[in-house]
């Protein structure tokens, strides 16, 4: 997706964008560089532009037809997504909020997953499914949960999670461009986020650390990486120095960048919004111990919500999310002698 | 006369009994009713009947699936050979049917019960032959097995173990032929248990809606999985449904290839001039159960008698024999050259290795990553 020509104007350094407007125009440019190029979902197509907004003026721009609004039919979605790539397109199908997962999701862990692999190569399936997860707004227990675990169980998937705006459009691009099912998760409370856009590419698979430390690693992603980032500055007085380490793409997931930074910190707490009981928090807690357990000054320890469903009332909600005071606490006792879970 | 096999119905007084119909008069509605000549074998009043050479390359093709399947039985039996087998023996006439409507180049999406529509469709049979036994030179290297064979090279490119989820794919696969305008269509080939899974019915609104160039192929064998038609579903007929999604519906004879060909061949013509769907049922039956082993203590036997009876490859023999295609010694040399050929590959087949280590985490994903 090198060539942009024709399409969105190239971001000049230094533009603040919020993340709504980095994906746009990462489909944008895709839909512009590439015929191959397919968008669909539910009401995709303007006026609307998807309920987030995130498709607006794609389907004015590129016609209908490839930009398309489809049934409430989450399976036909996926299926023809799937059956579109094997045709010989890139679809980029949206799936409203990531607990419609449930919905699609033989389509996806029985198919897009497995097609090349049960074919021995023949039936590669190159397709993108982004989808949004509610969790803080306040909308209640089923628009609100982040299920990467149920799909990096699946071999043959690839998940990403971008944090920042040039993430954002870059490692949508790469997903769009790869030739795997990428499965690309929009954290809602992150979309009008502003940042600094530029046109770096940033390939799958890459972790990047967003703040150097020497104490502790934070492992994490999404929306909680700014979590991260704002109790790590407000320890920085006097308190541990906290490396912020932002997985990005969990499948494939950067081990290399991950054991680097553990084995010089010797500390290591993961955060996420998902639950913590069989999270992915638990895979990187499980891989971090067996390659560091030697060089390790404590335990890892893991902070996410609490394992219910994610309540509707705005006081538990955010006592159900894991918010900066659970990471302190979990920074403060891996970085406290006799350390214990927080 | 006799001749439209309409299924089975439990009555009210709790006996099943045989529904058929003749050349008139069909219970239910939507039924393509075929003009029954042996001269004319034309079954549709406006597709014209297959030549000659047609027809005997119909024959050869359900040859070869019952020789195929006589084959693998008779290995699996004698111990030779180990695998879960869905066996299409009985569905002949559907596969040969709607593959001689088809060309190289559309798309076919099917099922675990598949072998005759991978044959049918021109998938080659040692690459088939060696997936179905798990050895390297398989369509997907030993590593899709019976349930997932694949060839591109025929169109075939999908093959579910999961029931119904192949509709979905169906639909996007004619939406690529549809955005590419290469005038493919997209045919799926799904038994009469899937149309009880939501997939089925996303699938045929999404093609009704986007008007896609796909046709929906139902091979009512009677059961879904060991639950008989009548238990699974009060619809008398799958192709009612159509009328849910407002697009066409017909019911053919699925014993008789002709008329599966000439219904293909309608719904085909109907999808490449940007129609969209059709809803095609095939009446037929699965002579030997739901999968290998299977005792069919379910089925009565005075159905699975009839369904004998009905047998579409002896059928389909005696109409070339009584329309003077081939004498009996030119069916037999046909029959003959199948099961030689079926045997002669098995062998070779059966010789060749499995596929090395160096597999196991090769095609998990692409090589390289984007970026």
């Amino acid at each position: 997706m090198a060539d942009h020509s024709g399409t969105a104007p190239p971001a000049a350094a230094g533009d603040q964008v919020s993340v709504r407007a980095a994906l746009t125009r990462a489909l944008d440019e895709a839909l512009g560089a590439d015929e191959a190029v397919v968008l669909l979902g539910e009401d995709i197509a303007d006026p609307g532009g998807g309920v987030f907004g995130v498709t607006k003026g794609l389907s004015t721009k590129y016609g209908a037809d490839r930009v398309r609004d489809t049934p409430i039919s989450e399976q036909a979605i996926v299926g023809a997504a799937i059956g579109a790539a094997l045709g010989g397109l890139r679809p980029v199908a949206e799936i409203m909020f990531m607990d419609f997962l449930g919905l699609c999701l033989d389509q996806l862990a029985n198919h897009a997953a497995k097609l090349r692999y049960m074919s021995g190569g023949r039936t590669p399936v190159p397709m993108v499914l982004r989808t949004a997860v509610g969790g803080g707004l306040g909308v209640g227990a089923q628009h609100s949960q982040m299920l990467e675990s149920w799909l990096t169980h699946v071999p043959g998937l690839k998940v990403v999670v971008a944090s920042t705006p040039s993430d954002a459009h870059a490692l949508l691009l790469s997903s769009v461009v790869d030739d795997d099912p990428c499965v690309f998760i929009e954290q809602v409370p992150l979309l009008s986020r502003r940042g600094p856009l530029d046109d770096r590419p940033v390939p799958l698979g890459q972790a990047d650390v967003k703040r150097p430390g020497a104490d502790v690693t934070v492992v994490t992603y999404g929306r909680q990486v700014h979590d991260a980032l704002a109790v790590a500055e407000s320890l920085a007085p006097g308190g541990p120095d906290v490396e912020v380490l932002d997985l990005r793409t969990l499948a494939p997931l950067d081990v290399d960048a991950l054991l680097e930074s553990v084995r010089r910190t010797r500390r290591c707490v993961v955060l996420h919004e998902a639950v913590v009981t069989g999270g992915f928090g638990a895979e990187i807690a499980a891989f971090v111990s067996e390659a560091l357990f030697g060089r390790l000054l404590a335990p890892v320890l893991r902070v996410g919500a609490v394992d219910a469903p994610l309540p509707y009332a705005k006081a538990l909600e955010t006592l159900a999310l894991p918010g900066p005071a659970r990471l302190h606490a979990a920074i403060s006792a891996v970085t406290s002698s006799g350390a214990s879970p927080p | 006369m006799v001749d439209l096999y309409l299924g089975w119905r439990t009555g009210q007084d709790g006996q099943r009994r045989l529904q058929t119909a003749g050349v008139s008069g069909t219970p239910g509605t939507r039924t393509m009713v075929m003009a029954r000549s042996l001269r004319s074998v034309s079954r549709s009043g406006t597709v014209a009947g297959p030549d000659e050479e047609t027809m005997k390359s119909i024959f050869r093709t359900m040859a070869l699936i019952a020789a195929c399947d006589d084959a693998l039985r008779s290995a699996i039996s004698a111990g030779t050979i180990t695998l879960a087998y869905y066996s299409p023996r009985g569905q002949e006439a559907v596969a040969a049917g709607f593959a001689a409507a088809l060309g190289p180049d559309d798309y076919l999406v099917t099922t675990y019960r598949g072998l005759h529509d991978h044959i049918a469709k021109g998938v080659p049979l040692r690459p088939l032959l060696a997936e179905m036994l798990g050895r390297a030179e398989g369509t997907g290297k030993g590593k899709g097995g019976p349930m997932h064979v694949v060839w591109p090279d025929a169109g075939l490119l999908l093959t579910t173990g999961v029931v119904g989820s192949g509709l979905p794919i169906a639909c996007g696969l004619a939406w690529a032929a549809q955005r590419h305008g290469d005038g493919r269509v997209a045919l799926v080939s799904f038994g009469d248990g899937a149309t009880n899974i939501g997939a089925f019915h996303e699938a045929c609104n999404l093609a009704a809606v986007w008007r896609l160039p796909v046709i929906f192929l139902c091979q009512n064998n009677g059961y879904g999985e060991h639950t008989a038609f009548a238990d699974h579903q009060r619809t008398a007929r799958v192709s009612d449904r159509a009328a849910a999604y407002a697009i066409p519906g017909v019911t053919v004879d699925g014993n008789d290839p002709l008329a599966v060909r000439a219904a293909v061949v309608e719904a085909a013509e109907r999808a490449r001039a940007g129609d969209g769907p059709t809803l095609v049922e095939a009446l037929t039956y699965r002579l030997y159960g739901h999968v290998f082993g299977d005792r069919m203590a379910y089925v009565p036997p005075d159905e699975l008698d009839d369904a004998w009876r009905r047998e579409p490859v002896g059928r389909f023999r005696r109409e070339l024999l009584e329309a003077g295609f081939l004498d009996e010694d030119g069916v037999r040399a046909v029959e003959e050259d199948c099961a030689r050929l079926v045997a002669a590959t098995l062998e070779e087949v059966l010789a060749l290795p499995e596929p090395g280590t160096d597999e196991l985490l090769t095609d998990v994903v692409a090589r390289s990553t984007g970026g």
